[in-house]
């Protein structure tokens, strides 16, 4: 049977918080890529996306969870993706229920949910050792965490690449869409910027904490 | 340069290496397959009723874009005995008949499709049998450049070309009296030539390439059996 090799986590808002800034998917962990550079050239599929991913990582982590104790460490892997793959087939039907036209935006990509680092890796690291109440609330924050980054690149995106933000125009008729930005490579400037920013802020807030613990040192 | 290989002994059970028992992950794997095959099934069930009817939606509203004016549609299979009507078991085609609605027919809706700069664009194309023409286009999927090869499913000067274009039969009514060719951009001459677009050649290139394939297989079928298509108004 699977060990549980670390302590418990106490449940507290680091737990959901987290996922969100400092362990980020996307801007810390620079993990699911594919999705982040493929599908986030418009608003809405970035949303879409988001939301597919996080009811595949959150039901995929509570089923995990709950059979952690239940699944031998040898075939863990193959059983995890089992979980996660008939999550993601469900994702698929629903989004053809809700949406043909948005079905075919995403494209293969819902599919390829399957095998998004995000998903397997909360459930190898996360999900597989910790309780249900933490793991729903890490999961949904990891979620968070990912939907918002891709709706980041997405709305900087169609704004310079179409010129529209949900579809509704943003500027005149003067206006000449920034093309290159709803293309592969924009997906890379976009992402490559806002990594800039936040290691930046990262980087300003650690010189400030060193610079302070300094000042409270001479002071002593 | 030597390249040396250690081998590691392979444990051998029962020599202090510990045998996983076999019954406890056949278990598992087996239970949560189950599981997870129900809830497929169950979610297969459940949306399935509602897909189709998204996917009736959205091609009636297809329809109704390549065939101005038109506001119910029957629809049509071509197979190998020509047109029939679809849901009677017969296997082909879809095309799609459309009226207006005093009863009129105003034209057929074919597929066609054609290699573009990507991957194949599958398009849809009205037919009016009156004026022996395409009247209207639609791209129903693509996966062209945004900005680029899109333009021919966004562009109005460009689909100006598929509001009259020339589809008229050979006198035997075997094929097209004339190819539908993309000529280049300001060089149009005749009925049947599709005005190039800047940017999206190969895409204007595959879009000439499939209304002329398409036409070529679905007119002269639509002339021979256009009474059955007349009389199939709803």
């Amino acid at each position: 049977m699977a060990e549980l090799p670390n302590p418990q986590e106490n449940l507290s808002l680091d737990t959901f918080l987290r996922g969100i800034w400092t362990e980020n998917p996307v801007f810390a962990m620079l993990l699911g890529m594919c999705p982040v550079l493929a599908v986030t050239n418009s608003t809405m599929n970035a949303i879409a996306m988001g939301l597919a991913t996080t009811f595949v990582l959150v039901c995929s982590s509570l089923l995990i969870s709950l059979l952690r104790n239940w699944i031998p460490k040898q075939v863990r892997i193959a059983s995890y993706i089992i979980i996660i793959a008939t999550f993601v087939t469900i994702v698929d039907y629903g989004i053809q229920a809700i949406s043909l036209e948005l079905y075919a935006a995403l494209g293969a990509f819902i599919q390829l949910i399957v095998v998004n680092c995000v998903i397997l890796g909360r459930a190898e690291a996360y999900a597989s050792k910790q309780r249900l109440h933490t793991t729903l609330v890490n999961s949904l924050g990891m979620g968070a965490g990912f939907t918002i980054a891709l709706l980041a690149l997405g709305t900087v995106r169609e704004i310079l690449g179409s010129g529209s933000i949900l579809g509704v125009a943003l500027f005149g008729e003067g206006f000449q869409p920034w093309v290159v930005m709803i293309l592969p490579p924009g997906g890379f400037f976009v992402l490559g910027a806002w990594l800039l920013l936040f290691n930046w802020l990262r980087l300003r807030k650690e010189r400030r904490v060193m610079e302070q613990s300094g000042v409270a040192a001479n002071a002593g | 340069m030597s390249i040396k290989v250690e081998l590691q002994p392979q444990s051998q059970p029962g020599a202090g290496a510990q045998v996983a028992p076999s019954w406890p992950m056949l278990r598992t794997l087996a239970g949560i397959a189950i599981l997870s095959g129900l809830l497929v099934v169950l979610v297969y069930q459940a949306t399935k009723p509602i897909i189709a009817e998204n996917e009736r939606i959205l091609t009636e509203q297809a329809v109704f874009e390549v065939l101005p004016g038109a506001v119910s549609k029957v629809d049509f299979v071509l197979s190998d005995q020509g047109l029939v009507p679809a849901g009677e078991g017969a296997v082909g085609i879809s095309v799609f008949a459309g009226f207006a609605a005093d009863g009129q027919l105003r034209g057929v809706a074919f597929p066609g499709a054609a290699r573009g700069y990507q991957d194949v664009i599958q398009f849809l194309f009205g037919y009016d049998p009156a004026c022996e023409c395409i009247i209207g286009s639609k791209v129903l999927r693509s996966t062209e450049t945004p900005g680029l090869g899109d333009k021919i499913d966004t562009d109005p000067v460009f689909l100006e070309n598929f509001v009259a274009l020339d589809a008229s039969l050979n006198p035997e009514g075997t094929g097209l009296a004339n190819p539908i060719v993309l000529v280049a951009h300001g060089t149009k001459a005749a009925p049947w030539q599709i005005d190039g677009i800047s940017g999206a050649t190969i895409s204007g290139k595959a879009m000439a390439r499939a209304a002329n394939d398409a036409a070529e297989r679905f007119v002269p079928s639509i002339r021979q059996e256009l009474a059955k298509l007349v009389e199939a108004a709803p």
